[in-house]
């Protein structure tokens, strides 16, 4: 039997493995796009876990909102860090130091 | 310990360690992959958690289109792998730092009593034919019809937004002009000449 702490607590540890993975790959900007997804896939757990609890479908069409705005962002982001790597030939986080490339 | 448990406990194992290792994966396309393994194990989490159509978007649209652009990506780009080891270590004392407040904050969350997060454990069973793709199908077309269509709205701005972003445009290559091709008219291509009617007189032609 699944209970809610149990989902809260699986969430909790993988938002909190997503933040210690920005904070190690801090270089890589596509790395920490991925952390952002992990991130939201904690989010989307506790609201699915409620949505299971409290018997209530709205949590379910919020994630699903999420997903969409996060495909959005991912899509977005993917598209400036290849226009970025074409104009710099890198993607490293300190070597991105100037606002006018 | 019942069989759901045990899948429960399964999949959330293999989803925190491909986490783990999304996190510390060396090489990106390594950490892509172990990505997508978390997905597909959040995705089973999703079905035990009643929420089938959620699990399957997930697996379809995260799985089959996102990640596979990230990978798309990673191959594309010529990252170079490398991380300090002095510095790695660092940087995982900041982490495991800001990780242990995350949990500890989460910790008090679940097992603080006053919550009550116990009074709603049991949650209740859905009757034989119930289709959760159908009930969230009425709620989305009915309460939430106007976010949906900006969710739609949302996706036509992010196609548009890295189409533009990536396109580039090159001198010197051939391609078509649409607009100067409408635009064209007989007289640009075509010249009407008058000359006088030539008199064949009796040479044979070759």
């Amino acid at each position: 039997m699944i209970t809610l702490p149990m989902v809260l607590t699986l969430s909790g540890i993988l938002f909190a493995i997503a933040i210690a993975g920005i904070f190690l790959n801090r270089k890589n900007v596509i790395l920490l796009l991925m952390c952002v997804e992990l991130m939201l896939l904690a989010v989307n757990f506790n609201f699915i876990a409620f949505s299971r609890f409290l018997g209530d479908l709205a949590g379910q069409v919020f994630v699903f909102f999420i997903l969409t705005v996060a495909a959005a962002e991912s899509a977005i982001g993917l598209a400036i860090l290849v226009v970025l790597f074409r104009e710099r030939r890198t993607i490293h986080v300190e070597e991105l130091d100037t606002m006018k490339g | 310990m019942d069989s759901t448990t045990i899948l429960f406990v399964i999949f959330s194992g293999v989803l925190l360690l491909s986490g783990l290792r999304v996190v510390t994966a060396r090489n990106p396309v390594h950490a892509v992959l172990f990505l997508v393994l978390a997905f597909f194990s959040a995705a089973c989490l999703w079905m035990q958690l009643k929420a089938e159509f959620l699990a399957i978007a997930l697996v379809l649209v995260y799985v089959g289109a996102v990640m596979v652009l990230f990978l798309f990506v990673v191959m594309m780009l010529d990252i170079k792998i490398e991380l300090a080891r002095g510095q790695f270590v660092r940087y995982a004392l900041v982490g495991a730092l800001v990780a242990g407040v995350v949990l500890g904050g989460i910790y008090m969350v679940v097992k603080v009593k006053s919550l009550g997060l116990a009074t709603f454990a049991t949650p209740v069973a859905h009757p034989a034919g119930y289709s959760n793709t159908q009930e969230l199908a009425k709620v989305l077309y009915t309460d939430y019809a106007y976010p949906f269509e900006l969710a739609a709205v949302i996706l036509l701005v992010a196609i548009i937004a890295a189409i533009v972003l990536t396109l580039r445009h090159r001198v010197g290559l051939k391609v078509q002009d649409a607009r100067k091709q409408v635009a064209v008219k007989a007289e640009d291509r075509l010249v009407m000449v008058k000359m006088a009617p030539t008199v064949n007189d009796g040479e044979k032609s070759p």
